[in-house]
């Protein structure tokens, strides 16, 4: 089991703070097998980002504590200096953000920024790195890129922007890709564009793709697994199929409640998960969704492990028992979406 | 670009045309001010008077007296200050105007060099003790008045300590043109030009110390770190130089204004006879042609500033470039 691409391993993410320590991740474990899409789901604020961040040991916040082991082709990244961590970042693991409005230097062209990240880890002259970029951009669907690549970001719009950010990320090749929100601030119908994008290059190069949202429709159609998020936890986790035909934790119901769906009548109101996830300063004792919990009972005062209590590789961190999750989850998610689990 | 530059310049001598129309209007027509006295200056005589009024058309329409002023300023230069012995102003400010340019030029590139390193440095350390000691001094500098650390700098280079070896380098005060001795120009100059630049460099390394804390948190700075470059890369080339488009638009009009005759205070108290010196003494003798000609000289150089900087940013950020 030691040969993932990328293990994360008991992560855990503090933050000091004039009012206490914020534990924004707190003893994640995660495996990126090659060429898999990992999505890790949650609202915001349950620490997913900051997981993905950690990775690429991009927290400069000099009030950040890490502990944990971050194995990338079973190097541990947490251990590197400054020059090894660098190399990897660009080269071996690639990333995108959630803005592409911002992500991109206004003041230089965008082939220069690409060219910039190539000639940062390879002997290469300016001339084959700009080569390379109206390749890259060429296959991230840029039309005419031999004259684009001469343009400033300003001159681009959002979805062609965060099309630019995907060849600036995927121009070293790397193993991952760690994709953050990648859609969030587009439309939805770039969206779908920019996702199928980022599903034909993992296609094609076989990269892994890690991919964080908090969009349960995102995960559905794009990744192999699932992890849910919350309050710095991963509370359940598991195949695509797992997640969506047999969630095990009510957090999970609840975000696939939430779902408006347009091949089902139209119910009055969309539901929601009723209250606010807990302040990171103060996080209760036992499980942390148990506030907002309709099935709590008093095993809930302790805090859940995340394991397989299936018996399979569906993990999740809720004291229900299995048969009782299945009575009561119908509660929260329309029973037909249930039943149709072939 | 080229259709810019030749926009910004249209509108730069628009601009100078309305900065003439005005200072014409506040000398020429301050009501209950006789124009022809205040350019004759003190205790002139009835025939002085008339002479001016003849001269400058003052019993003119109004477009004329302007036409006829311009027109000694910028054409035929003949203005000649009245309180000063007949002096040809516009050719007196065009002598004046190298000793400026020297002490102005030097202090620039002294503030730019250590504001840019003070700057930097208080940001790359901040969390450091570094940090707020360089701040605390940048805002000593800032608070210093320059008449203070002139006459101070004077009294040790020139006074007690003249004769030590510290301080035996120090010429007399005044100016020695670079074509005359390079030697003594740069030796005469290099206490105005400290003391000159220590505002400047307070001012600017808080500033850009301020706008770099300010970028490093641009998600563009976090994107150039994931690409896998060099610290010192993602500072120069990616956070530094998105600072430097304030930082030079700050320049340019600070500049501007000290090359026309903003070091006034520096000029005087170290004897060096610039534009600045001599608008302070065209003020203490009410030598209305004189302060007329500086006045504009002034607001030429800063006009021009302006259209540079606006060039200048152009350069430095894409976004504003027209297409």
């Amino acid at each position: 089991m030691s040969d993932a691409l990328l293990e994360v391993r008991d992560l855990r993410v503090s933050f000091r703070t004039d009012d206490g320590l914020v534990r924004a991740v707190d003893g994640v474990s995660l495996r990126v097998e090659e060429g898999e899409t990992l999505g890790i789901v949650g609202e915001s604020g349950s620490g997913k980002s900051v997981t993905m961040m950690s990775v690429m040991r991009l927290i400069t916040d000099p009030n950040a504590q890490f502990s944990g082991e971050i194995l990338y082709k079973g190097r541990d990244l947490m251990k590197l200096n400054q020059s090894q961590i660098r190399s990897i970042r660009g080269s071996g693991i690639g990333m995108i953000f959630q803005d592409p409005m911002t992500s991109l230097n206004p003041v230089y062209k965008i082939g220069w920024q690409i060219a910039e990240q190539i000639r940062a880890h390879e002997q290469v002259s300016s001339a084959q790195a700009r080569d390379r970029a109206v390749e890259l951009l060429a296959a991230v669907g840029i039309p005419q890129p031999a004259r684009r690549i001469d343009d400033y970001p300003h001159q681009f719009s959002g979805g062609m922007r965060q099309r630019v950010m995907i060849a600036m990320a995927i121009s070293c090749n790397p193993d991952v890709l760690i994709a953050d929100e990648p859609t969030t601030a587009l439309d939805v119908t770039i969206q779908a564009q920019i996702l199928k994008l980022i599903r034909k290059l993992k296609e094609d190069f076989g990269t892994a793709v890690v991919l964080i949202t908090h969009d349960m429709g995102v995960v559905a159609d794009m990744a192999d697994r699932i992890a849910v998020m919350y309050a710095g936890k991963i509370i359940e986790q598991g195949t695509g199929r797992d997640l969506f035909y047999d969630p095990q934790h009510p957090y999970t119901w609840g975000l696939l409640g939430s779902i408006a769906r347009l091949d089902r009548p139209r119910p009055r109101r969309l539901a929601a998960i009723p209250g606010l996830p807990p302040s990171l300063l103060r996080l209760p004792e036992g499980c942390a969704f148990s506030e907002r919990c309709a099935h709590r009972f008093d095993l809930c005062s302790t805090q859940p492990e995340l394991a397989a209590r299936l018996g399979t590789a569906h993990l999740d961190a809720c004291h229900l028992s299995p048969e009782r999750k299945k009575e009561l989850r119908v509660t929260t998610i329309h029973p037909e979406l249930i039943a149709e689990a072939p | 670009m080229l259709t810019f530059i030749v926009r910004r310049s249209l509108w730069t001598v628009l601009v100078m045309f309305v900065i003439t129309v005005l200072v014409f209007i506040i000398f020429f027509k301050t009501p209950g001010v006789d124009p022809a006295r205040a350019i004759a200056g003190r205790n002139s005589s009835p025939q002085i008077l008339a002479e001016i009024r003849a001269q400058f058309g003052l019993n003119r329409p109004l477009p004329i007296q302007y036409g006829l002023m311009m027109k000694r300023l910028f054409v035929s230069r003949d203005l000649v200050s009245y309180s000063n012995q007949g002096q040809l102003v516009v050719p007196e400010i065009f002598a004046a105007a190298p000793a400026t340019l020297s002490l102005v030029i030097g202090a620039a590139i002294i503030w730019v060099v250590v504001s840019i390193a003070m700057g930097v440095a208080a940001a790359v350390l901040r969390g450091s003790l570094l940090d707020p000691l360089l701040m605390i001094i940048a805002l000593i500098g800032v608070s210093t008045p320059v008449f203070w650390l002139g006459q101070m700098a004077n009294l040790v280079s020139q006074g007690g300590l003249h004769n030590t070896v510290l301080f035996s380098w120090v010429p007399p005060l005044g100016y020695t043109p670079l074509t005359a001795n390079p030697l003594r120009w740069f030796e005469g100059l290099v206490l105005p030009w400290i003391t000159l630049s220590i505002l400047y460099i307070g001012f600017y390394a808080r500033v850009l110390r301020a706008s770099l804390l300010e970028v490093q948190n641009e998600d563009y700075v976090r994107t150039a770190r994931a690409k896998g470059l060099t610290e010192r890369r993602v500072l120069m080339r990616h956070t530094l130089r998105n600072s430097m488009i304030t930082f030079v638009s700050l320049f340019g009009l600070d500049f501007g204004a000290l090359v026309g005759g903003g070091a006034i205070l520096t000029e005087v108290v170290f004897g060096i006879h610039g534009v600045g010196f001599l608008t302070y003494q065209a003020l203490t003798n009410l030598d209305l042609p004189t302060i007329m000609a500086t006045v504009v000289y002034g607001a030429f150089f800063i006009v021009l500033a302006n259209a540079l900087v606006d060039v200048g940013y152009a350069w430095l950020d894409p976004r504003v470039r027209p297409t």
